[in-house]
């Protein structure tokens, strides 16, 4: 196997808010190997984007702390490093595509500036040079007249170019490392094929790994080779991708999985909307959290909130219920 | 662009007309006149001034003729002197012309705001040149120290929220805030003019002839020993706004999505300030430097007389106690176009800074 390039443990982050305290994750562990591509799903508030951000530091404190875990790049401990170290990896070891293209970028910056500027402080090249680099990137993820475009501020831009000049961006350094945070949900279909396709590109000649998360069914199953299924702050199933969606385990990714017919890449299935609320994070759960929701739910899953646990070798669940026979799992 | 001075233009002399109006009311609906003494001067002497300055006539009508001097400007031809030069005229009390200028033989002519009653001897134009300089340096240095005390005191603030720092800055805001001039000036005066005598209590450090006709000529000690106290006076409660929007506007700055971008790209921290935060944060705080400048303009007024400087707000209270018709005209008319002339100058930085504004 590959060795990891990034190991998180028992990961937990909360917010203090007027309400009382929000448990957005709740302990999360998984891994990430050198050119592997991991796919997080899940509906929304469930934790994905926190998730990544307390790994990279950048969850705004207060009124976030990440308040248990690590989180292990190359084997250094990135949630105890230095705002000096963390410094020099951010941006140009692991960059992150963020999910709203509309608010990310700087208004009153120009997009060429903000394109190059990664460039320009890890690289130490000037900033001609960055700026030239920068429309070389934006030429490369199909904006059309990269050059002259680089004077445009963000307004000036569409959605979708937005998106497609934060992936340049986030590219800039030959990342080891590329967090996208549902980097195509603003674009249409086309468009989603052509950047999905160079990210591809660009991960087999880079070696790139990536994180990406999605609500897209569809998209993961063409381009992660492993997915985890987040639910109320927890990581209730981790799997190969083929395996989860031939053998899904817990009761929520069936839900999830349940309209998709198949495993194809070019059904673009957004997931399907299962019955009853997602969970209230207010207080640590100390059942199941998707008991209210769970066709199979028994006894035990009101009183004990189930590990996740090997299934597989590859495959991880989190859950007392074997959903083949609807009774106790062995 | 064109459109926006166009359109600026136009709703200035809208501004200055209805400005003109009001003025012209209230000042003659005020009982009294230029001319009356505690011991009344014989009526053959007043009608004579009346009908100098044309008092006699129909109040309608000298609103016209004051418009008339005003707004229409005025061409003349220049005799030529035996050098190959023009002979400019010396103007006199009734035709001195705030622009004036000529292009050959032409001479240009515009706004004239005639003579002061009360200072027989001078204009309005002279008044304006003599007393405005002052003003302006007073307004300019307390604009200059409200921006140089409120913007990083509001940085600071916001940075080290809820430390010492915030709260001391944020003391001094509100003590600005609820300490007027008319408060801070004579405590100032007090106990740094009077019981220390570190600074001269009244006064302005600097003479004619200014600079561009409105800057001192001796920018030393000398000019900021009296400048000092007056511009922290006035300046204060400007800067306490300042401080306090510059902190609010950076604490949200910081909370945007784009400043979590520039962390996660790996700048600096101070370069995600600088360059990242302040800009965006600095856009609310110029807006308010349209009804700041007006809160200083009229602060003058108040400051001039505490501390016994002679500029146009301390010869304004003076012409209205006098009822100096023409001075009062002339200053609230210029000080509205000055005002107007700063928004637009607010206008054009808010531009600058925000680059999805754009006037047309
Ligand atoms: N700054 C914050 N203050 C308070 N609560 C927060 C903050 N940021 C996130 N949360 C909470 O953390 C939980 C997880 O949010 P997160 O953004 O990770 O969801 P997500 O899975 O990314 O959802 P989506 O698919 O909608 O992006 C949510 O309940 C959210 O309300
Ligand atoms: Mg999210």
């Amino acid at each position: 196997m590959a060795p990891k390039v990034l190991e998180v443990k028992d990961l937990a982050t909360q917010f203090k808010t007027r309400d009382g305290i929000v448990h957005a994750v709740n302990g999360v562990s998984f891994e990430l190997q050198e050119g592997e591509t991991l796919g997080i799903v899940g509906e929304s508030a469930c934790g994905k984007t926190v998730t990544v951000l307390s790994i990279l530091g950048l969850i705004p404190s207060p009124p976030g702390k990440v308040v248990s875990g690590s989180a292990h790049y190359l084997g250094k401990d990135l949630l105890t490093m230095s705002d000096e170290e963390i410094r020099f990896i951010r941006g140009a070891q692991i960059s992150m595509v963020f999910q709203d293209p509309m608010t990310s970028f700087n208004p009153v910056l120009t997009i060429g500036r903000q394109v190059a500027e990664p460039i320009e402080i890890h690289q130490g090249v000037s900033r001609k040079e960055a700026l030239e680099r920068a429309g070389e990137l934006l030429a490369l993820v199909g904006i059309p007249n990269a050059k002259e475009r680089l004077s445009d501020y963000p307004h000036q831009f569409s959605g979708g170019m937005r998106q497609r000049a934060m992936i340049a961006m986030a590219l800039a350094c030959s990342p080891t490392v590329l967090v996208a945070d549902e980097p195509t949900t603003a674009l249409d279909v086309t468009i989603q094929a052509q950047i999905l396709d160079i990210v591809k590109r660009l991960r087999d000649q880079l070696g790139m790994a990536i994180i990406w998360i999605t609500h897209d069914l569809g998209i993961i199953a063409g381009l992660a080779q492993r997915v985890n299924v987040m639910y109320g702050g927890f990581i209730v199933e981790e799997a190969p991708v083929k395996e989860l969606y031939a053998h899904p385990q817990h009761p929520y990714t069936i839900g999830l999985l349940g309209s998709l017919p198949r495993l194809d890449a070019s059904t673009h299935t957004r997931l399907v909307s299962i019955d009853g609320v997602p969970p209230v994070l207010m207080k640590k759960p100390t059942s199941c959290p998707f008991a209210p929701r769970c066709p199979f739910v028994m006894d035990r899953c009101l009183q004990e909130n189930p590990p996740l646990l090997s299934f597989d070798t590859h495959h991880r669940v989190a859950c007392w219920v074997d959903p083949k026979t609807g009774g106790a799992r062995a | 662009m064109g459109r926006y001075f166009v359109r600026r233009l136009l709703w200035m002399m809208l501004v200055l007309f209805v400005v003109s109006a009001i003025t012209f009311g209230l000042m003659h609906a005020v009982p009294g006149g230029p001319f009356s003494r505690e011991k009344a001067l014989p009526q053959e002497i007043l009608d004579n001034l009346n009908a100098r300055y044309h008092l006699d006539e129909p109040l309608v009508v000298q609103y016209a003729r004051y418009l008339y001097d005003v707004m229409i400007p005025r061409f003349s031809l220049l005799e030529k002197d035996p050098d190959g030069g023009y002979i400019k005229p010396i103007p006199s009390l009734v035709d001195d012309f705030v622009i004036r200028f000529n292009i050959g033989a032409v001479e240009f002519k515009w706004m004239n705001f005639g003579p002061s009653y009360a200072s027989r001897s001078r204009t309005v134009n002279d008044v304006f040149k003599q007393q405005l300089p002052v003003s302006f340096q007073l307004g300019m240095m307390s604009l200059g120290f409200a921006l140089l005390l409120g913007v990083p005191m509001g940085i600071l603030a916001a940075l080290k929220q809820n430390t010492i720092w915030d709260y001391l800055g944020m003391s001094v805001a509100i003590f600005g805030v609820s300490v007027p001039v008319i408060v801070l000036g004579p405590i100032l005066v007090w106990i740094f003019g009077v019981s220390l005598k570190w600074l001269p209590p009244t006064g302005w450090g600097s003479q004619p002839p200014y600079v561009l006709g409105l800057f001192p000529s001796n920018l030393g000690p000398e000019f900021f020993k009296y400048a000092i106290m007056p511009s922290v006076a006035l300046g204060l409660v400007s800067s306490a706004s300042i401080a306090r929007l510059t902190r609010a506007s950076l604490l949200q700055v910081i909370r945007e999505d784009y400043i979590r971008t520039a962390r996660a790209k790996g700048l600096m921290e101070r370069l995600v300030i600088t360059r990242h935060a302040l800009k965006n944060s600095l856009i609310p705080v110029v807006t308010i430097l349209g009804p700041l400048f007006a809160a200083l303009v009229t602060g003058t007024f108040i400051t001039e007389q505490i501390f016994g400087i002679p500029g146009m707000g301390k010869y304004f209270v003076t012409s209205i106690t006098n009822r100096d018709y023409p001075v009062i005209m002339g200053t609230i008319l210029l000080y509205a176009i000055l005002l107007v002339v700063a928004n637009v100058f607010v206008d054009l930085m808010y531009a600058y800074l925000d680059p999805r504004i754009r006037y047309d």
